[in-house]
C-alpha cells in the first residue's frame, strides 16, 4: 500500500478514537436529557470536578486547605501519602452521588414543572458554582493524573503496519495512542453496562419509563425525584470516566471543563436522547474533522477542527433536525 | 443646555484629574487571572508581582519612601474583562498597567495612550510597540516575540553548525493574535537562512491536537517551535512525547516554558527547551528577603509554594522593573509622589545595570536593561533554558544572546510605520 493511503487510514483511526473521547463527554449530556429533558450545561464542569476530586484523594490533599490555612493560620496541605487508585475512584464515585443528591435537593426539586429554559439556566449557574467550588476545594494548580492507564504511541502497531507499506517507501508505521485504545475499550464497556442496566434492572426500566413519559411514570408510582438522583449519579460517574481520560492527557486543570464544547456537535448530530447516537455521532464528528483537517486544513491555514465539527453537525441538522438517532418531536394542537 | 455642558466639562475635568493626580500611594494595578482555564499560569505571576511590592513596603518602606499599592483586578484572561479592569482602576492613580495578555494589550494601546498611562507588556503584546517613536506609552522591554523567534532560530543554527539550508522548522501556534506574532519574523528568517517553515495552528484552548502532531510525525520537521499558552502547552508536550519527537529539538517561547507545561508529561518531557529573558530557580539573594519579610510573616499573596518557579520569577521581575522605573521617575522629577506621566518618563529612561541588579539581590538574574525614547523594547536578549525531568528543574544552557537586529528592526520599523499611518500618528523626534 502507498504511504499516502496508509496516512489516510491513520487519520481515520485516530479520528475514530478522538470521536470516542468526545462521546464520553456527550454520554453524560444524553443520560440527563433523556431522563429529565434538561440540557445539563454543567456536564463539562462535572468532569473537571470529578477529576479534581480523584486526584485530591489520590494525593492525600486536604479539601479547602487554602481556606482553612487562611482562616486559622495553619499550614495543613496533605493528610498523608494519599490512597490507592481503586479506593480513590470509589470515594470519588461516592462524592459524585452525594453531589447528585444535593443537586436534586437544592436545585431541581424547586424547579419541578418549570420550563426547560429555566432548568437550563439553573445548570449554567450550577456550572459556575461548581467551578468556583472546585477551585476553593482543591486549588487551581495543574495536577498530574495517573490511574495506571498506559499512554503513548504503540510500538507493536507501528511495527505491524510498517510492513504494509510498498517496499522501498519511506514509511514509519501507523500511529495510535495506547491511551485512546483504552478509552475506546472503556467507552464500549460503559455503553454495554448502561444498556444492560436500563434493559434488565427494575431501576433501569423506571428510568426508561420516566424518559418515555413523565406523567405516566408518576401515575404508576415511580418517584421522579429518586430517578433524577440516580440519573445525575450515573452522569457523574460518566463524567468521572471522561475526566480521567482527558485529564490523563493534559493533566487535571480548569480548561478540562471546556471539553463540553467538543460534545455539542456530537449531540446535535447523534441526537440528545440516544446513547448509541452519542457514540455514532462522536465517531462521525471525530473522523469528519480529522479528515477535513488532513485534506483541506493545509490549504486554508489549518485549525479547522473546532468549526468544522459544528458545520458537519449543522449539515446533518438540515436533514434530520432531531439528530441521527434522536426522537422525532411531534407537537399536536 | 449651557448648564449641562458646564456640568459635563466639570465631570470630564474631575475624571482627568482623578486619572493623573498623585495619590498617597504608588498604585500598580495587577490585571491578573486567578480563575478560569489559564489560572495555573496567572496565579504564580500575580503572586510574584504582588510579593515583590510587599517586600519593598516591608523592607524599604516603599519606593522612595512612598508605599506601593498593588490593585488586583481579575480578568480571567478575557479581553473584555481586562478592558473593564483598566477602566475601573485607572482613576485610582494607576501608574502602569501590566495586562498579561496580548489581546488585552492590543485593546489598551489606544486607550492608555489617550489617557496618558503607560503599559508594560513585558515580553508580549504588539511587538512593534518596541518603536517608542510611534508608541509613546507602550513598552515591551526587555524583549519581544520577534526577538524570541530570532534567538530560537539562532540557537538552532548553532546546533546545526550554522547551516539551516533545506532544514524544516514547524511552528505549532495558538490560533490567536498572540500565537501568530512570530510568523512574519520566522518567514523573513526562512528567506535569509533557507529553511522551510511549516505552520500548524491550534485552536483555543488546545485540548485536542492530534491532527497537528500526526502531521509532524508524517513530515518529520527538524525542529518544532511552540507559541502556546495554558493547556495547549501541556498537551503539545505530551503529544510530542507520544510520537517520540526528540525533546531537545522542541523549543517553546517564554510563555511555553513553565513547570506547569512540562510536569504533566513526566519523564517524557525531559530535554524540552524554551527561550527565556530572565534567570530560573530561586538561587538569588532576593529570595532570602522574600522569605524573611513576606512569606514568613504571612504577607505573601499565595501560600509561598510558587517561589522560584518560572512564572513567579517573571511576575517578580515585572514588579522589579516597574519599581525601578518608578524610582527613576522620582529621580527625574524630584518628587516621590509621581504621576502616570512621570512614570512614563521613568520607564523611558530606565537603565538597569548589573551592579543595580546585584544590589537588589538579583545578580545575574537577567541582562542589563536600558530603554530610551526610540527603543521601548529593551536589549532584546534571550537565553535557552532546558528542562531536567529527573531533577524537576530548568537550567539555562546558553548565555544571553541578541536577536538578528537586521531582520527584527526592519520588521518593527515596517509594522510601526503602518500603525502610525493607520492612526494618523506623527512619530516623535527622538534625536539621532
Amino acid at each position: 500500500m502507498s504511504p499516502e493511503f496508509l496516512y489516510t487510514i491513520e487519520v481515520i483511526l485516530n479520528g475514530l478514537m478522538a470521536g470516542i473521547m468526545y462521546s464520553l463527554v456527550a454520554l453524560g449530556f444524553v443520560l440527563i436529557f433523556k431522563a429529565s429533558g434538561i440540557f445539563n450545561y454543567a456536564q463539562g464542569v462535572m468532569a473537571l470536578f470529578a477529576a479534581l476530586t480523584l486526584v485530591g484523594f489520590q494525593s492525600g490533599q486536604i479539601p479547602f486547605s487554602h481556606l482553612i490555612n487562611v482562616m486559622f493560620g495553619t499550614e495543613y496541605h496533605h493528610w498523608g501519602e494519599g490512597m490507592n487508585n481503586f479506593l480513590a475512584i470509589v470515594l470519588t464515585i461516592l462524592v459524585m452521588i452525594a453531589f447528585a443528591w444535593l443537586v436534586e435537593k437544592l436545585v431541581l426539586k424547586h424547579l419541578v414543572n418549570q420550563a426547560p429554559i429555566i432548568l437550563f439556566m439553573a445548570t449554567i449557574g450550577l456550572a459556575f458554582f461548581m467551578e468556583g467550588f472546585g477551585d476553593l476545594m482543591w486549588g487551581a494548580n495543574i495536577k498530574t493524573l495517573d490511574v495506571g492507564i498506559p499512554s503513548g504511541g504503540s510500538f507493536w502497531w507501528e511495527d505491524v503496519t510498517r510492513t504494509w507499506a510498498t517496499e522501498g517507501s519511506e514509511y514509519y508505521g501507523m500511529y495510535i495512542d495506547v491511551l485512546d485504545v483504552w478509552a475506546t475499550g472503556i467507552a464500549v464497556a460503559l455503553v454495554i453496562v448502561l444498556m444492560l442496566f436500563s434493559q434488565f434492572t427494575k431501576t433501569g426500566r423506571a428510568l426508561r419509563a420516566v424518559a418515555d413519559d413523565h406523567q405516566a411514570a408518576l401515575t404508576v408510582g415511580i418517584s421522579l425525584r429518586t430517578i433524577w438522583v440516580i440519573v445525575w449519579s450515573i452522569a457523574g460517574i460518566v463524567a468521572l470516566v471522561a475526566g480521567i481520560m482527558w485529564g490523563s492527557k493534559s493533566g487535571v486543570q480548569f480548561s478540562l471543563s471546556l471539553i463540553a464544547l467538543k460534545a455539542l456537535p456530537v449531540l446535535i448530530l447523534g441526537g440528545f436522547t440516544s446513547i448509541p447516537g452519542a457514540i455514532i455521532g462522536g465517531l462521525i464528528i471525530g473522523v469528519g474533522e480529522k479528515l477535513f483537517e488532513f485534506w483541506v486544513g493545509p490549504l486554508i491555514g489549518g485549525a479547522t477542527e473546532n468549526w468544522f465539527a459544528y458545520v458537519l453537525a449543522l449539515f446533518f441538522l438540515m436533514f434530520r433536525p432531531q439528530g441521527l438517532f434522536g426522537e422525532k418531536i411531534i407537537e399536536r394542537v | 443646555m449651557k448648564h449641562t455642558k458646564l456640568a459635563a466639562a466639570a465631570v470630564a475635568m474631575a475624571m482627568t484629574l482623578g486619572a493623573n493626580t498623585a495619590s498617597a500611594d504608588l498604585v500598580f494595578p495587577s490585571l491578573d487571572y486567578r480563575t478560569g482555564p489559564y489560572a495555573p499560569n496567572g496565579i504564580p505571576f500575580a503572586d510574584g508581582y504582588s510579593d515583590y511590592f510587599t517586600l519593598l513596603n516591608e523592607r524599604d518602606g516603599g519606593i522612595g519612601g512612598v508605599p506601593a499599592r498593588v490593585l488586583p483586578c481579575e480578568t480571567g484572561y478575557n479581553t473584555e474583562k481586562g478592558v473593564e479592569c483598566y477602566e475601573s482602576t485607572k482613576g485610582e492613580g494607576a501608574l502602569v498597567y501590566q495586562p498579561l495578555s496580548t489581546g488585552i494589550t492590543y485593546q489598551l494601546i489606544p486607550k492608555a495612550t489617550a489617557d496618558g498611562i503607560p503599559v508594560h507588556s513585558m515580553g508580549y503584546g504588539r511587538t512593534s510597540a518596541a518603536n517608542g517613536k510611534v508608541f509613546s506609552h507602550i513598552f515591551n522591554y526587555p524583549g519581544t516575540y520577534w526577538d524570541a523567534a530570532s534567538i530560537i532560530v539562532k540557537h538552532i543554527a548553532d546546533q546545526e553548525g550554522g547551516d539551516l539550508k533545506d532544514k524544516t522548522i514547524a511552528l505549532v501556534y495558538h490560533n490567536s493574535a498572540y500565537g501568530k506574532e512570530p510568523i512574519r519574523t520566522l518567514e523573513e528568517l526562512a528567506k535569509k537562512h533557507g529553511y522551510n517553515l511549516t505552520l500548524l495552528a491550534v485552536d483555543h484552548p488546545g485540548q485536542e491536537q492530534k491532527s497537528q502532531w500526526l502531521q509532524i510525525r508524517r513530515e518529520r520537521p527538524d525542529y518544532v517551535l511552540m507559541w502556546g499558552w495554558g493547556v495547549m502547552n501541556q498537551v503539545a508536550i505530551q503529544e510530542a512525547a507520544n510520537i517520540r519527537y526528540p525533546m531537545d529539538h522542541f523549543i517553546g517561547v517564554w510563555w511555553s516554558a513553565s513547570e506547569n507545561d512540562v510536569l504533566p508529561a513526566g519523564d517524557a518531557a525531559n530535554g524540552y527547551k524554551a527561550v527565556a529573558f530572565h534567570g530560573v530557580g530561586s538561587g538569588f539573594g532576593v529570595y532570602d528577603d522574600l522569605k524573611k519579610h513576606v512569606v514568613d510573616t504571612g504577607k505573601a499573596a499565595g501560600d509561598g509554594s510558587n517561589l522560584g518557579t518560572v512564572l513567579y520569577n517573571r511576575g517578580m521581575y515585572a514588579a522589579m522593573l516597574a519599581s525601578e522605573a518608578a524610582r527613576t521617575a522620582q529621580e527625574i522629577h524630584g518628587t516621590a509622589d509621581i504621576t502616570p506621566a512621570m512614570m512614563r518618563d521613568g520607564m523611558e529612561a530606565l537603565n538597569l545595570t548589573e551592579a543595580r541588579m546585584a544590589e537588589l539581590g538579583l545578580a545575574n538574574f537577567g541582562p542589563e536593561v536600558s530603554v530610551d525614547c526610540a527603543n521601548h523594547g529593551g536589549p532584546g536578549l534571550g537565553a535557552i533554558q532546558q528542562w531536567d525531568a529527573a531533577a524537576g528543574t530548568w537550567s539555562l544552557i546558553t548565555e544571553f544572546t541578541g536577536a538578528d537586529r537586521d531582520v527584527v528592526d526592519a520588521l518593527i520599523a515596517e509594522d510601526s510605520a503602518a500603525f502610525a499611518a493607520e492612526n494618523n500618528i506623527t512619530p516623535r523626534d527622538c534625536g539621532a
